[in-house]
C-alpha cells in the first residue's frame, strides 16, 4: 500500500504550486547543507587529489580491499552457515515436548540475544584463550560470536515460522503416521523455510555489517583493511571511509533488494503459508515487516 | 567474585554500565526526535523531502554501526575537527551519540513508517474528507493511532541501541565492554566469572525490558 498517495490529496493547482515552492526551499536548503559540508572537507584539505587518487590505482585494491572484502565475505559465509544450523537446531529444542530441552534451549537463546555481540567477541577472543590455554584467531571470534548472536535471532524467526504454519499440516502428517521427528524435519522445516526466506536473507545483511566488529579485534576485514590500513599508508581516512561505506551500501542494498524480491514472489505463490503479520504478533521476536530488517543491530 | 570485591574493578563496573545508561539515553531521545521527522518526511507531499528521507535511511541502515562511530570519530572529530567537550571522555561520548542516533534514526523511520501503513485507509480518508491538510492529518489522526502499534518494534530497537552503545568502545570510551577486556586480561583466572557478571547485567537489564515492551504492545493494541 502506498502511504503517499492516501495520506493527502491529489493535489490541485495551488497544492501543486505549494509543493514545488517547497521543494524548492528544502532543495535549497538541502543544496546549502551539503554546500556547507563540502566547504568544512575543503578547509581540511579533503578534496585535494592526492586523497583520492590512490582508488584509481589497482594495487590500492588489490593490497587493501579487496582482500579486505573476500575476509569480510569469508567470515559472513561462515557464520551464516553456522548461524542457520545454531537456528534450527534451537528453535526444534525449544519447540520440543520435554521440558528439560526446551527451558535449556529457550534460555540459551533468549541470554544470547540479550549480550551485546562485542562483549561476546571480547569474550571469546580474550577470555577463551585462558580457558583452553591457547590462541582463538580473531576470525573464530567474529564468526562464532556472529553466530550465537545470529543464530538465536534465527531460532526465534524459525520459531515464529513453524508456529504460523497450519495445524491442519502437522496433523495430517501425523496422522498418516510420522514420527514428532520426522513431522519437524519432513513437513514443518520446509515450509517454514519458505515462509521465512525473506528475514533470513535480511538477517544475512545484520550479520554482514556485523562482521564490521572484526576491525576491534583485529580482523583483516573491510573496514580494517579498506579504512584503517589504507588510510595508513595514504593519511586519506575520510576518503577511505566513504569509499568503503558504498562499497557496504551497494552490497547491502543488494542483499536488502533480494530479501525484497523473495516477499514478492513467495506472496503471489498459489500456496501460501499464511503469515503472522503485524507488530503484536511479532512481538520482539522477528525482525519482520517488508522484507527489511527492523531490528538496527550493528 | 574476588574481582568485583576490590572497589577499584566494581567501580569501574559500574561506570562501564553508567556510560552504556547514558549513551542509551540521549541517543534514544535524539533517534526518537529524528526517526519520527525522518518517517514524516518519507510520506509527505514534497519529493525533495521523501528523497532526503530515503537517501538518509537507506545510507545508515546498510553502513556498519563501527564504520559510523569509526567516521565520527577518525573524521569529525580527528581531521574536521570538531569537537564537543573541552574534556575527552564527553567528547566520545557526544560523537558516540551522534554516530548512535544516526545510525538508529533510520531504524526508527521505518518503524513509524511500516506503524503509519498499519493504520486503516478510512482513517486518513475521512481525515481528508473533514478537510484536515497533511500534517494536520499526520499528526492529529494517523500519527497517534500509529503509535500504538509501533512500541513493539520500538522495544526492539531500543533494546539494540543498548547493546550497539557498547561499539562506541570503538573509540576509546570505557564502556562495559572495555572496561570486561580489561578486566580479563589483569584477571585471566577469573573469566567466565567476569563475563558471566558483565553478559548477566545486560540480560538483567534487557531481558526485562524486551517483556514490557511485549506487554504493553499487546496492551496498547489496536483491536480491529
Amino acid at each position: 500500500m502506498s502511504t503517499g498517495s492516501i495520506l493527502y490529496d491529489h493535489p490541485g493547482p495551488r497544492a501543486r504550486a505549494r509543493n514545488a515552492v517547497l521543494s524548492v526551499i528544502f532543495g535549497i536548503a538541502l543544496l546549502g547543507l551539503l554546500y556547507w559540508i563540502y566547504t568544512k572537507f575543503d578547509q581540511a584539505n579533503q578534496w585535494e587529489p592526492r586523497l583520492w587518487e590512490p582508488f584509481t590505482r589497482s594495487a590500492t585494491w588489490t593490497q587493501f580491499i579487496l582482500p579486505g572484502l573476500w575476509a569480510t565475505l569469508k567470515a559472513a559465509g561462515v557464520g551464516m552457515v553456522l548461524s542457520l544450523a545454531f537456528g534450527i537446531v534451537f528453535s526444534f529444542g525449544r519447540l520440543s515436548d520435554h521440558w528439560w530441552i526446551s527451558v535449556p534451549a529457550g534460555a540459551v537463546v533468549e541470554f544470547f540475544r540479550a549480550v551485546p555481540l562485542l562483549l561476546m567477541i571480547f569474550f571469546i577472543f580474550y577470555g577463551v584463550p585462558f580457558l583452553i590455554q591457547g590462541p582463538v584467531t580473531a576470525f573464530w571470534a567474529v564468526v562464532i560470536g556472529l553466530t550465537l548472536y545470529n543464530g538465536s535471532v534465527l531460532a526465534e524467526a524459525f520459531r515464529a515460522g513453524i508456529r504460523s504454519i497450519p495445524s491442519g499440516q502437522s496433523e495430517a502428517a501425523y496422522a498418516i503416521g510420522m514420527r514428532k521427528n520426522q513431522v519437524m524435519r519432513i513437513i514443518l522445516l520446509p515450509q517454514a523455510a519458505r515462509a521465512m526466506l525473506p528475514i533470513i536473507v535480511s538477517q544475512l545483511v545484520v550479520l554482514l555489517k556485523d562482521t564490521a566488529l572484526g576491525y576491534i579485534v583485529a580482523y583483516p576485514e573491510l573496514l580494517q583493511r579498506g579504512v584503517n590500513d589504507l588510510s595508513a599508508n595514504y593519511g586519506n581516512i575520510i576518503a577511505a571511509a566513504m569509499v568503503i561505506a558504498v562499497i557496504y551500501i551497494v552490497i547491502n542494498s543488494l542483499l536488502t533488494w533480494f530479501a525484497g524480491w523473495l516477499d514478492q514472489r513467495s506472496r503471489v505463490r498459489a500456496f501460501r503459508i499464511p503469515r503472522q503479520t503485524g507488530p503484536a504478533a511479532t512481538a520482539g521476536a522477528t525482525p519482520g515487516g517488508d522484507g527489511t530488517a527492523v531490528e538496527p543491530q550493528g | 567474585m574476588h574481582v568485583f570485591a576490590d572497589p577499584t574493578n566494581f567501580d569501574a563496573y559500574v561506570s562501564g554500565f553508567l556510560w552504556i545508561l547514558k549513551l542509551t539515553g540521549a541517543s534514544a531521545v535524539i533517534a526518537l526526535v529524528i526517526g519520527v521527522l525522518l518517517a514524516a518526511m518519507r510520506v509527505s507531499p514534497v519529493p525533495v523531502l521523501r528523497g532526503f528521507g530515503a537517501a538518509w535511511v537507506n545510507i545508515f541502515r546498510n553502513t556498519p554501526l563501527t564504520l559510523v562511530v569509526f567516521f565520527c570519530y577518525f573524521g569529525l572529530y580527528v581531521t574536521l575537527g570538531l569537537s564537543l567537550s573541552q574534556e575527552l571522555d564527553l567528547n566520545r561520548y557526544w560523537l558516540g551519540v551522534i554516530g548512535l542516533s544516526t545510525y538508529t534514526s533510520a531504524f526508527v523511520c521505518e518503524a513509524v513508517r511500516s506503524g503509519i501503513n498499519t493504520v486503516p485507509a478510512g482513517q486518513a480518508e475521512a481525515a481528508r474528507a473533514i478537510g484536515l491538510s497533511f500534517a494536520q492529518t499526520l499528526r492529529i489522526v494517523v500519527l497517534p493511532q500509529a503509535a500504538r502499534s509501533v512500541i513493539a518494534p520500538f522495544g526492539s530497537i531500543l533494546i539494540a541501541l543498548c547493546k550497539n552503545a557498547t561499539i562506541v568502545g570503538t573509540i576509546g570510551l570505557l564502556e562495559s565492554s572495555n572496561i570486561m577486556k580489561d578486566l580479563i586480561n589483569s584477571n585471566g583466572d577469573a573469566v567466565i566469572p567476569i563475563f558471566l557478571v558483565f553478559a548477566g547485567t545486560f540480560a538483567a537489564l534487557l531481558i526485562p525490558t524486551g517483556y514490557f515492551f511485549g506487554w504493553l504492545a499487546n496492551r496498547l493494541a489496536v483491536k480491529r
